[in-house]
């Protein structure tokens, strides 16, 4: 099992009530900016959450030590729900955040290196994955212990770069390298088995040489467990299928392309947080009061 | 003046140098496409095989990890031919290097014309106009076998990304060993009244030799080696301006988006309205032949940029 996060590692019940935190925040701050990736944002919170909180040993303190486990987000896109979490552990203030795409402010449509806390540029598609294995194969030479954790969209596995990186992955045994797929099924034109057909992903990737596990990717209790189980396999890159819901946790934007990057009117807006309120009332009576909820 | 004697190919120096370095530098990496031939790299993977990572035909990916590597503060040389690395893998210099700015040294082999009769898909012709559009890469075009050592030892302390180029011929040696070199910073071969060469990378050689030619015909002749594109030694480009009555920019280039246009502009901007002649490869698929013959066949020649610099100075 990975050794997991330097701080505070948060149980299941933390982590569920971080999601519905996290989603007011993605929602709020695209509403703000009036843009934003809404959909692909709220299909892959729950993984950045269950990493950050629970899986990788990273966080303001030790960001720049060379044994800090790495996160690289190739769907760059969906940058808010990368802001939201970072924000949360601390990497810059929160409120930051109000200048997200506004004149002269750092915090822009995809991640950049200016931004405390992100490790590589990304926006064009299929960059993640080469460069992740770039920062794996380092940690092999280098015999240190770190992962490397790369979030990559369905739609962007069109892109030739990332089955070349997939073959170096197996090639150089990395079984240090997590490599996430966050699989909506939906990329902006469509369905993606019908803009360009994927299936079977699970059999591609372990004839590329992974060792492949599906996991409901909405389910932090599912996200925890699986990644407590990487590497899969000693001596394989693991490869982890996160079957997602785009726009997960909002009804009326659930898997409806229209989404992809829609920004909510005020009206919209207001359902989606009742919905979210709603969700968190039902939640506590259920689980009863968290402190840090 | 000493006749200047013949040298190595650039690309054994920068192979050996690298070797050197390798072996004082053990998170010195060099990552190469299924090229430590071409690359002249075998001693290399042979003595230092834990510094060398294969990547296979992927130059995407060789960009893309080597940026990774770079990103835990290796010293990484990204070794492939010009042709391919800088246009199959223009988006990972563009992003995963450049725009991320992880320091890879990319080093493009066998560049220009260097592989003649395998033709354009060889090619790189395109390589110094599309990296110049890109912020944050430095290049460097070295001419002989010092600017060549010179280039690659500096690198190794270097902090931005550097794409550096050169051929796989035997080349001149420009200097007598009294040099210096300094990235960003032109040499001045030769000063002249009546014309000034100022060229990059592997035709400087011939430009030093059409001066040459040239003081024989009573010319005065300068000769530059604007071994570095980015950072650019303006300054040196002005002076030229001031001192000769005509500029010719030498190139193993398209005429289009290289050290040509960039005189041509800097000048234009400055005020300073000096004919100026851009030789390089026009805007055509080259003629066969080898690298020479195709100089040759575009002026690239000694007795070519003779003729070319008598003519421009009888037009102006």
């Amino acid at each position: 099992m990975h050794s997991t996060n330097a701080g505070v590692v948060m149980d299941k019940r933390e982590l569920e009530l971080k999601s519905i935190q996290y989603r007011r925040s993605i929602l709020s701050i695209i509403k703000q900016a009036n843009a934003g990736h809404t959909g692909g944002s709220l299909s892959c919170v729950d993984i950045l959450n269950v990493l950050y909180n629970n899986v990788m040993n990273v966080s303001p303190e030790n960001f720049h030590s060379p044994t800090r486990d790495r996160f690289i987000q190739s769907k760059g896109h969906s940058v808010e729900a990368l802001y939201v979490v970072l924000a949360d552990k601390g990497f810059f203030p929160p409120e930051a955040l109000d200048s997200l795409n506004k004149y002269q402010s750092d915090f822009i449509g995809h991640p950049t290196r200016k931004i405390n806390g992100i490790e590589q540029n990304t926006g064009a598609l299929g960059h993640g994955l080469p460069v992740a294995v770039g920062v794996a194969l380092a940690g092999k030479k280098d015999n240190l212990d770190y992962h490397v954790f790369t979030l990559l969209g369905d739609g962007e596995l069109s892109e030739g770069s990332n089955w070349e990186a997939s073959i170096a992955a197996a090639h150089y045994e990395l079984d240090n390298l997590v490599v996430i797929i966050d699989r909506n099924t939906l990329q902006i034109t469509g369905r993606t088995e019908t803009v360009m057909a994927l299936e079977p992903l699970d059999k591609k990737f372990e004839s590329f040489g992974f060792a492949v596990r599906s996991v409901n990717g909405n389910d932090v209790t599912a996200l925890v467990d699986i990644f407590t189980q990487v590497p899969f396999e000693h001596g394989k890159p693991s490869l982890v299928l996160a079957n997602t819901i785009k726009g997960a946790g909002i009804s009326y934007m659930e898997d409806n392309v229209g989404w992809h990057h829609h920004v909510p009117d005020d009206e919209e807006y207001v359902l989606a947080m009742d919905e979210l309120n709603l969700y968190e009332e039902k939640w506590r009576i259920k689980h009863g009061t968290y402190a840090n909820g | 003046m000493a006749l200047m004697q013949m040298g190595s190919p650039n690309l054994q120096v920068f192979a050996d140098t690298l070797l050197d370095l390798g072996k004082e530098h053990l998170d010195l990496y060099v990552v190469t496409g299924d090229s430590r031939g071409s690359g002249k790299l075998v001693g290399f993977g042979n003595q230092l095989p834990d510094q060398i990572v294969e990547v296979g035909i992927a130059e995407q990916n060789l960009v893309g990890i080597s940026a990774g590597l770079a990103s835990t503060g290796k010293l990484v040389f990204a070794v492939s031919p010009a042709s391919f690395l800088t246009a199959r893998s223009l988006e990972q210099i563009k992003n995963d290097v450049a725009y991320s700015d992880q320091p890879v040294r990319l080093i493009g082999i066998s560049a220009g014309v260097s592989y003649g009769a395998l033709g354009s898909t060889h090619h790189s012709l395109h390589d110094y106009a599309a990296l110049l559009a890109i912020n944050n890469i430095d290049i460097v075009a070295p001419a002989d076998n010092f600017e060549t050592r010179e280039v690659i030892r500096a690198v190794v302390d270097y902090p931005r990304p550097i794409y550096i180029r050169f051929g796989k011929k035997p080349m001149l040696d420009l200097y007598n060993g009294n040099a210096t070199f300094k990235i960003g910073k032109a040499n001045t071969l030769l000063t002249g009244t009546d014309v000034t060469f100022i060229a990059t990378g592997e035709p400087v050689s011939r430009a030093r030799m059409a001066a040459d030619i040239l003081e024989e015909r009573g010319i005065s002749t300068g000769v530059i080696s604007m071994h570095t594109l980015r950072p650019f030694d303006k300054a040196a480009v002005f002076q030229a301006a001031k001192k000769s009555r005509v500029i010719i920019t030498v190139e193993e280039h398209s005429v289009y988006g290289g050290l040509g246009g960039l005189c041509a502009s800097l000048l234009m901007q400055q005020g300073l309205c000096v004919p100026l002649k851009i030789v390089g490869i026009p805007d055509e698929y080259t003629v066969s032949g080898s690298q020479e013959e195709i100089f040759t066949h575009y002026g690239i020649s000694p007795e070519g940029l003779a003729n070319t610099a008598e003519q421009v100075l009888r037009n102006s």
